[in-house]
């Protein structure tokens, strides 16, 4: 009989089992998003310039508006752009 | 009493002087208006991210004033946008969590020289917090 360590898999197992997501304002208690700091605000961004999802980034919903003002707001002061291709 | 936070771009192509002194007539004009200057930031000369009549650099300024009545907001936008010298402004109402975080930014409280490796590693506005909010009790 073989051992249970003894199978082999052909697709890594780990593979699924990501990490849960979380809110990273809420875990590190960030009460406000500066839309001055780009550097900050490029780290919800993709490479175009488009505001990354909830799905993907795991902000709450509060964190995840405030976001997309603040990178509203950056966006007319040309602190970022609107549109761009290799953002990063 | 209210606090608003006014961020415009000044022409680039002005004379060095002359910037300063475009920032410095919105303080004066401010303070006119029975305004309380928090504090002017210079940002410095700074790239844009696209061009705005045709300039590609811009000279950043945010000014932090506090307000008894709103009525200032309307003025002072009129202004700015019929000065030819301030080629993009935002004008925004700031929340108490905003005037700490400015508070805590002029003070060097915020840590932007926590290293910032990874994408998941605390954001470096995140670690400083708690304990500023301490001592500010205490105070």
């Amino acid at each position: 009989m073989a051992k249970r360590d003894d199978i082999k898999f052909l697709s890594n197992p780990n593979i699924g089992q990501s990490k849960k997501k979380y809110c990273r304002f809420k875990k590190y208690g960030i009460k406000h998003i500066d839309y001055k700091d780009a550097d900050f605000l490029k780290k919800f961004l993709n490479e175009q310039g488009k505001i990354l999802p909830r799905r993907i980034t795991g902000n709450s919903l509060k964190y995840q508006r405030q976001l997309a003002v603040a990178v509203k707001r950056a966006r007319h002061l040309a602190i970022l752009p609107y549109v761009t291709d290799l953002l990063k | 009493m209210r606090t608003y936070e006014v961020t415009f771009i000044v022409d680039p192509v002005l004379a060095t002087e002359e910037i300063k002194t475009t920032a410095q007539n919105y303080v004066d004009h401010l303070k006119s208006e029975k305004c309380e200057i928090v504090h002017l930031d210079d940002m410095g000369l700074r790239q844009l991210a696209y061009p705005i009549n045709k300039r590609s650099t811009g000279a950043y300024y945010s000014l932090e004033f506090k307000s008894e009545s709103g009525d200032i907001v309307k003025k002072l936008e009129l202004a700015m946008k019929r000065d030819e010298r301030v080629i993009r402004h935002l004008v925004v109402k700031l929340e108490k969590f905003a005037i700490q975080y400015n508070d805590d930014k002029r003070n060097g409280r915020i840590g932007r020289t926590l290293p910032k490796e990874e994408f998941e590693e605390p954001v470096a506005v995140a670690a400083p917090r708690p304990s500023v909010s301490a001592t500010t009790e205490e105070e």
